[in-house]
């Protein structure tokens, strides 16, 4: 994985974020900036709006006021060209279950930013999938079909990673699975915005915790 | 992202969606079988006088066709919305109409086509002459795309309802209707030997503007749905 079209002088920055569901208040005044090699794990209580952050980062929500950008440009003005750079995988895995896995992970690389480096198959290998290649997604377990969400993460050239609460239904082996990944992301230049219940190990990686609850 | 791969983006969804219609071949087969048993009904519900059956059959078949293409809209973007697809659809590095281009001409290969196919048939049944029946699979070939265009937008809107199925009627079939009234005026002009180059050009014109705005309508729809 590189990033050679990719600047690591990029950076995303949240500027006096606000968000309000159903007439509350989840947070407001929030600024963050995530540069290249860093992490962003926000903390909070259920209902506090960790999802709505991660969906405001990803462009798909927006801000009741402030602004996320990335190079200095609002991420809604750029549109598709902000989306080149990222890839979220939210609450539901965005796989088709009639599908099987080898066809999941082609329709994302076709969505994305195809990453010359890794094929379908390397990012099936990544995630320990081997020999479930041709079977529907549908037969997976719940945590072989998150590791086939996250091995979505592989097969696109994204510099950012959006992730609400990647652990679910991975078991220990798996988490430790999903932490090389993250690990490797970060130490390449990635940069990663997650929520987590689960403690998360990323080395000696730098992590800027932001906690909705306070 | 350049244009090439946007085509590409574009065929990979077209190729992916009609897989998974051919996946969940029982799905398929019900606007089809609404739209051969509404029309079969007919002439038991109202005698088998051939003359009135000439009479109605046009106005018959086109209902048919159009609340066959009503009952299949919500199968458009539903799953993609309950399994976190369309998310990924609007944070793809491609413009969201094109993808949703791609949706839409799924959509109808797989439930407008197999109408434009048997409609001949349900002609025959209701004692159409030949030339009516031409003029018929010409109106259903250039109808039935904007049904299914200008349905996208309402299925988008609607998607995120729980009960979304009255308000899409409610919101769509207003929409349908320039269409139900020139096409099936163009198969009675016919039928009394006049041209039809007025209602072909109308229906012409309708798709094109379908197949231009629509596209935009429904992607940004979307993203109403989805925020």
């Amino acid at each position: 994985m590189n990033y050679e079209k990719t600047d690591n002088s990029m950076t995303l920055v949240g500027r006096d974020l606000e968000c309000i569901r159903d007439d509350r208040v989840l947070f407001s005044g929030l600024d963050f900036v995530l540069g290249s090699g860093q992490t962003l794990l926000l903390e909070g209580r259920n209902g506090s709006g960790k999802t709505s952050l991660l969906r405001i980062l990803c462009g798909i929500r927006l801000p009741e006021s402030g602004a996320v950008t990335w190079g200095g440009e609002d991420i809604f003005s750029l549109g598709p060209v902000y989306h080149e750079h990222i890839a979220y995988v939210g609450h539901r895995d965005g796989l088709k279950l009639d599908l099987t896995p080898m066809e999941n992970l082609a329709m994302a690389r076709g969505l994305g930013n195809p990453n010359p480096d890794t094929s379908p198959g390397d990012a099936l290998h990544r995630v320990d999938l081997l020999g479930f290649e041709d079977i529907p997604t549908r037969n997976l377990s719940a945590g072989q079909q998150r590791r086939l969400a996250l091995a979505r993460l592989l097969v696109t050239r994204s510099q950012v990673w959006i992730l609400d609460e990647p652990f679910t239904s991975l078991d220990v082996h798996g988490i430790e699975l999903a932490e090389e990944l993250f690990h490797e992301h970060v130490s390449m230049g990635g940069m990663l915005a997650m929520t987590s219940h689960h403690a998360v190990n990323l080395g000696n990686a730098r992590v800027h915790k932001i906690n909705l609850s306070v | 992202m350049n244009s090439a791969s946007s085509s590409t983006a574009f065929m990979l969804l077209l190729r992916r969606d009609l897989i998974l219609a051919f996946r969940r071949r029982s799905e398929l087969l019900n606007p089809l079988l609404f739209f051969v048993l509404v029309t079969a009904m007919f002439p038991l519900g109202i005698g088998a006088d051939p003359v009135l059956l000439k009479a109605i059959a046009q106005g018959v078949i086109w209902v048919a066709a159009l609340l066959a293409s009503l009952l299949s809209l919500d199968a458009m973007f539903r799953s993609d919305f309950e399994d976190g697809s369309l998310e990924q659809y609007l944070l793809s590095a491609h413009p969201v109409s094109i993808l949703v281009l791609a949706k839409v001409l799924a959509h109808w290969l797989v439930t407008g086509l197999p109408l434009l196919i048997i409609a001949p048939l349900l002609g025959v049944l209701l004692d159409l002459p030949v030339d009516s029946i031409k003029v018929l699979m010409l109106t259903l070939a250039l109808g039935t795309p904007v049904l299914s265009l200008i349905g996208s937008i309402g299925v988008a809107l609607t998607v995120g309802l729980r009960r979304g199925g009255m308000i899409l009627s409610l919101l769509v079939l207003p929409l349908y209707v320039p269409v139900l009234i020139f096409a099936a005026n163009a198969v009675e002009t016919a039928a009394a030997g006049l041209p039809i180059t007025a209602h072909l050009s109308m229906l012409s014109g309708l798709l094109v503007l379908a197949l231009s705005l629509s596209p935009l309508a429904t992607a940004a729809s979307l993203r109403v749905s989805l925020s």
